[in-house]
């Protein structure tokens, strides 16, 4: 393992691994922030070139955080596939980009490949990668998910419809969850944030939109982002959630903090499987997005998007229905611009792809950042073009209760369009039957009008 | 079709082109008025579904959320009004965050003004950490203009909103100080704190060695409103003091909780520490 290099007349010399991985990064406000960011443009190619030769073996024995430290690196690499590991272990990740993009590794091959990496290999390959490279990689990756809808099949785009409410208000909640459906959001789940996070007001929210669903037969999911352990609470006494989620982050520190760790996963799952009323296999819902370690102070000193596969590799180890990727949350200390936006969108569902998760993306922005409107659909679309599962679909992109901006039930339609794909078959059919879309996926004239429900 | 009336038609045929045709030489083609405030619409009471099948119960429900709903498309995007009160409502909280409160203000509220360390409002958005120091020769300011170990001591800050400073303060600056003087507590001398996190509020309570400290700060903005105002209250403070033990008044605007009464209950709840000496969950309302 080689930590040193000569380019353009320098010397560089990485400390560690560790180092190597934050300065290879392309430019990140958080990175600049932990004062690990390359210094000049040079150091951070030299950064690259060194990675290059590492191999999967290198990053895999020496994890950013030792194994016996932090549970999300013994998850990761617990979570491994030994002889699929072994097979892959002495190729240098310049060796592995090559491979990824090679004609001849199919999309089979890619899938069988997922278990041999963890978080800093698949981190460390991305940082070779360009844009356009992250966007063809992915595209070959379809990792395909079970609940009561199947998501990520080829030609297909699946939606979370998220209408929260400021003040949890079930009729506010549910007018938003018939004008989203009718334009055709919420085939991946229809997914409330609570603001009170207790059991009453997780069952109150479930309770009005499992009953519009059953009225109507809706194929989908529903589920209440409280906490994981109101949700375990809820649906234990009989809430009807289809699975249960939690926000997951890279480091153990990070997970503490968000009062979760591997074996409350594995309960939860358990209890899923128990009482839920989700199909499954699949039955958790994660959400993950770079920077949450950094902005509490969580990071072991790691790089933001090393720490994000990391979490990728902790959420794998569950079999998740759907990973919600939100880089862009949390704002300009963590990702600065519309262009940092965009790039770590595009890392972050090349990563989570590889690692074998089905990936669906919201990027988004707060207020109090350069990122705007703009920057966001360009992400949205190249994200469309790299085959993301999912994204989000809030009224006009104005979340009212969490204060930001994410995809809307328009861009939700358009984007379905714009790469030619449909609903999840399940939901497909049903729009069909409400006289909501035809076979080829044009929305008929009554889209648009939740009002057809109250009748 | 008479005569009369073929005349009368290529009259106005010829009369319309010529319009057309003329040059339009600057304020001349300028009417009268102006083109109607988007963003005064209420559009919670608005339904741009054509033909509806039930418009009075989607309204009905529809009141009872601030979400941008029943707004129609064209083809599957917005239509241009809905796209353009959206950008006009990103562009008042954008603007809530990126300009200053103005100085006249502050000066007619006789706050002076101190800043943390960060030296501009991009230094302020990418360091948090920053925007919650004092360096020396703040503290040695602080120090000289403010009166030493008051029980209880009020400072405003920006935060992520100089519309919220801007649309409160004059509400509820003296609504505090009116309290805390009913309470017959001792209240410290006010200032403005440029570029202020919350966690500043630790290093003003060491600077001023302050029993209850209190910071008016402007939060980040949603789309719905940049005019929310939150206090953070501690008894007690240190640098590093768990964020558990700040209590908070949150969504302090015209729209949510009134800012003068907000300052009657800030003044009630900063008396009520002082009596319990503790803040935030050990605080027994």
């Amino acid at each position: 393992m080689k930590l040193k290099t000569r380019l353009n007349g320098k010397t560089f010399e990485f400390r560690d691994i560790k180092d190597v991985l934050a300065k290879a990064n392309e430019p990140k406000s958080a990175d600049r922030f932990q004062g690990i960011a390359a210094g000049t443009v040079t150091e951070r190619v030299a950064a690259k070139v060194v990675l290059s030769e590492l191999t999967v073996g290198d990053l895999t024995e020496n994890p950013t955080i030792p194994y016996e430290q932090d549970e999300v690196t013994r998850v990761n690499i617990d979570g491994l596939n030994k002889r699929a590991y072994e097979a892959k272990k002495s190729m240098t990740l310049g060796e592995l980009r090559e491979w990824i993009l090679d004609y001849n590794t199919t999309s089979d091959d890619l899938q069988r490949a997922s278990r041999a990496f963890t978080g800093e290999v698949v981190a460390g390959v991305a940082k070779l990668m360009s844009a356009m490279d992250l966007v063809y990689g992915a595209r070959k990756i379809h990792n395909v998910t079970r609940c009561n809808t199947t998501i990520g099949i080829p030609g297909t785009l699946s939606y979370r419809c998220q209408t929260n409410s400021s003040t949890d208000d079930p009729e506010g909640i549910l007018v938003g969850v018939m004008e989203g459906v009718s334009y055709g959001s919420g085939d991946a789940c229809i997914g409330i944030n609570p603001v009170e996070d207790n059991v009453e007001s997780t069952r109150r929210i479930a309770d009005a939109i499992y009953g519009f669903m059953d009225k109507f037969s809706i194929p989908t999911q529903c589920v209440v982002l409280s906490h994981m352990t109101t949700q375990m609470k809820a649906v234990e006494q009989g809430a009807p959630l289809h699975m249960i989620f939690q926000s997951i982050a890279g480091t153990q520190t990070a997970n503490e903090n968000f009062g979760v760790n591997r074996k409350l996963v594995e309960e939860a799952y358990q209890l899923a499987l128990s009482y839920a009323l989700g199909a499954g296999p699949n039955l958790l819902y994660f959400e993950t997005g770079q920077g949450s370690e950094v902005s509490i102070g969580a990071d072991h000193g790691v790089d933001e998007m090393t720490l994000e596969a990391r979490t990728y590799g902790f959420g794998r180890y569950f079999r998740p229905f759907m990973v919600n990727n939100v880089s862009g949350f949390i704002g300009p200390e963590t990702l600065y611009d519309g262009k940092e936006m965009i790039r770590a969108n595009l890392e972050d569902h090349f990563m989570g792809k590889l690692i074998g998760l089905p990936m669906g993306m919201a990027p988004c922005y707060t207020n109090h950042t350069s990122i705007d409107q703009e920057d966001q659909e360009m992400a949205t679309m190249l994200l469309n073009m790299a085959g993301a599962n999912y994204y989000m679909g809030v009224p006009v992109g104005d979340d009212v209760m969490l204060s930001y901006q994410d995809t809307s039930f328009h861009d939700d339609v358009a984007l379905r369009e714009l790469s030619g794909r449909l609903p999840a078959p399940e939901f497909h059919r049903w729009m069909i039957k409400m006289g909501l879309m035809d076979e080829k996926g044009r929305l008929t004239s009554r889209a648009g009008d939740g009002s057809i429900f109250m009748k | 079709m008479t005569n009369d009336n073929l005349t009368e038609l290529v009259a106005r045929i010829v009369a319309e082109v010529t319009a057309k045709e003329a040059p339009c030489a600057s304020s001349a083609c300028v009417s009268e008025g102006e083109v109607p405030d988007l963003s005064a619409v209420d559009f919670k009471t608005v339904l741009d579904v054509p033909n509806a099948a039930d418009p009075e119960e989607y309204l009905r429900m529809k009141a009872r959320t601030e979400a941008r709903l029943g707004v129609w498309r064209a083809g599957p995007r917005y239509r241009t009004k809905t796209e353009l009160r959206f950008r006009a409502d990103h562009a008042a909280a954008m603007d809530a965050v990126f300009t200053d409160v103005p100085e006249e203000l502050l000066g007619r509220m006789g706050l002076f003004t101190v800043t943390s360390k960060c030296a501009s409002k991009d230094e302020y958005l990418t360091r948090p950490d920053l925007g919650r120091q004092l360096d020396d020769e703040t503290i040695k300011m602080l120090r000289d203009k403010c009166t030493m170990k008051p029980q209880v001591q009020v400072f405003v800050s920006d935060g992520l909103s100089s519309t919220a400073v801007a649309a409160n303060l004059v509400d509820i600056l003296p609504a505090i100080m009116q309290g805390l003087k009913m309470h017959q507590v001792q209240a410290g001398t006010p200032f403005f704190l440029k570029y202020g996190r919350v966690g500043a509020m630790d290093a003003v309570t060491e600077a001023l060695q302050a029993e209850v400290t209190v910071v008016l700060l402007g939060e980040r903005p949603g789309l719905a409103s940049g005019e929310s105002l939150s206090a953070y209250m501690t008894y007690g403070g240190y640098v590093g003091i768990p964020e558990a033990n700040r209590t908070v008044v949150s969504n302090i605007h015209r729209g949510g909780t009134n800012p003068a009464e907000a300052g009657a209950h800030i003044a009630d709840l900063a008396a009520l520490m002082l009596k319990q000496k503790a803040s935030g969950l050990d605080l027994k309302l």
